[in-house]
């Protein structure tokens, strides 16, 4: 399945030098670029994107873009941003990236992405890091501070744990966890 | 849809050979065993339980996409709702938990020892979880229908808390099931697994059914009831 990619920049010259790397793309499907950050969450229920690429200077709050959205939102930078606020962002994509790198990026952003294209129900290395940090208890918030992740994200790898595993409590997590060795009581609160 | 409901005029016996998993619903709406080939209508007057409200049950249970509408719900004689709903609680909490947890119990034996504590732990959590939420209804919402029946004017509970509180008692067994049959070691492949994973699987889905009832039948009921007294 194409991802649906809206991308969101008032420069013209930057939003066409990236249709020209990605229109080629199969995994996407762009959508008409949005340059008026005003029509922005408009466009977004109007078009339900997978991928937001938007310059972070335009938003004051990526959680709001977020609100009943499953979408992932990536960061495109072209001048300094601090990187607090790039925490907030699923991905960054800087403009000076490569061809490849910025393909790659935007590929592994979307929150789907791992479950649509591989049927592999093991748990990858980042899942089984949220895996064993939710066993011992922490939080989401807590999480993504640990491994320097948006709470979006650890929700994605959440999805994705449960979806693999079906077993959607953490309570049943922490059993799943023990059974295959990853943590011990001591690790337990 | 509603042609294939069960009709009164049908035998008991029937009933139950078409759907076996009813014969456990009987004790709880109050109808014993040995009722030989008398019809539905007969066997539920005998028991002094009332045929509609009976027949509302088990189609609920049989058909999966079968809503009752609230017509239908409010030109049914409901008193027998709650002692239905306590007495399938007590069924829940007296026969079925049990029986998974000495399943579980004997599972965990074979586990190694810390393995077999979280488990047991898992469920004995679980347990206590669904035990607070069946009280929770018994103290709260059950007598203020109770109340509600009897013509009693009482605010002190109303159902629209019911709605946002209700917590879903189901999902973790649903994991319960998937740690056991897919994530046990295979050194521990016997019987008792068999037999757990039956016993959650059956559970999850009278359970599955009583929040439906609770939901779909007992809210709309409330509702109502409160609309015409309180107002």
């Amino acid at each position: 399945m194409k991802q649906r990619l809206l991308i969101v920049e008032p420069s013209e010259v930057i939003v066409e030098g990236l249709k020209a790397i990605l229109e080629g793309q199969v995994r996407f499907k762009l959508l008409e670029p949005e340059m008026n950050v005003d029509r922005l969450m408009e466009r977004i229920v109007a078009t339900h994107p997978d991928i937001v690429l938007i310059n972070p200077t335009l938003v004051n709050q990526v959680s709001k873009l977020r609100d009943n959205n499953s979408m992932a939102v990536v960061a495109l930078v072209y001048q300094y941003v601090e990187r607090e606020t790039l925490k907030n962002y699923d991905a960054v994509v800087d403009v000076r990236d490569s061809r490849p790198v910025i393909i790659d990026t935007l590929s592994q952003a979307s929150p789907g992405e791992s479950q649509m294209l591989s049927s592999n129900y093991e748990l990858t290395k980042r899942e089984t890091a949220v895996l064993v940090q939710l066993a011992q208890g922490k939080t989401n918030k807590e999480i993504a501070d640990a491994l320097s992740v948006s709470v979006h994200t650890v929700i994605s790898h959440r999805k994705n744990i449960t979806h693999k595993t079906g077993i959607k409590s953490v309570a049943g997590l922490t059993v799943y966890a023990m059974l295959n060795n990853l943590i011990d009581e001591s690790s337990l609160l | 849809m509603k042609s294939r409901l069960f009709s009164s005029e049908a035998r008991l016996s029937d009933l139950i050979t078409a759907h076996p998993s009813l014969l456990t619903l009987l004790t709880r709406l109050g109808i014993p065993l040995g009722f030989g080939d008398r019809l539905i209508a007969d066997v539920c007057q005998e028991s002094g339980v009332d045929t509609a409200f009976f027949l509302l049950i088990c189609n609920v249970y049989t058909f999966n996409n079968y809503v009752p509408s609230t017509v239908t719900i409010l030109g049914t004689d409901m008193s027998g709702l709650v002692p239905y709903l306590e007495k399938s609680h007590k069924y829940y909490v007296d026969k079925r938990l049990p029986h998974i947890e000495l399943h579980l119990d004997a599972i965990a034996q074979k586990l190694d020892n810390r393995i077999g504590k979280v488990l047991t732990s898992f469920f004995g959590i679980y347990k206590k979880e669904v035990e607070a939420h069946f009280l929770h209804e018994e103290k709260e919402v059950f007598p203020h229908i109770a109340g509600l029946m009897a013509g009693k004017r009482d605010t002190s509970y109303m159902i629209g808390e019911f709605i946002h509180t209700h917590s879903d008692i189901e999902g973790k067994l649903d994991d319960l099931l998937n740690i056991v049959f897919k994530y046990l070691p295979p050194e521990v492949d016997d019987d008792n697994v068999l037999d757990v994973v039956y016993d959650i699987l059956m559970l999850s889905e009278d359970l599955k059914k009583h929040t439906f009832i609770e939901e779909k039948i007992m809210v709309p009921l409330v509702k109502h009831l409160e609309n015409a007294i309180l107002k």
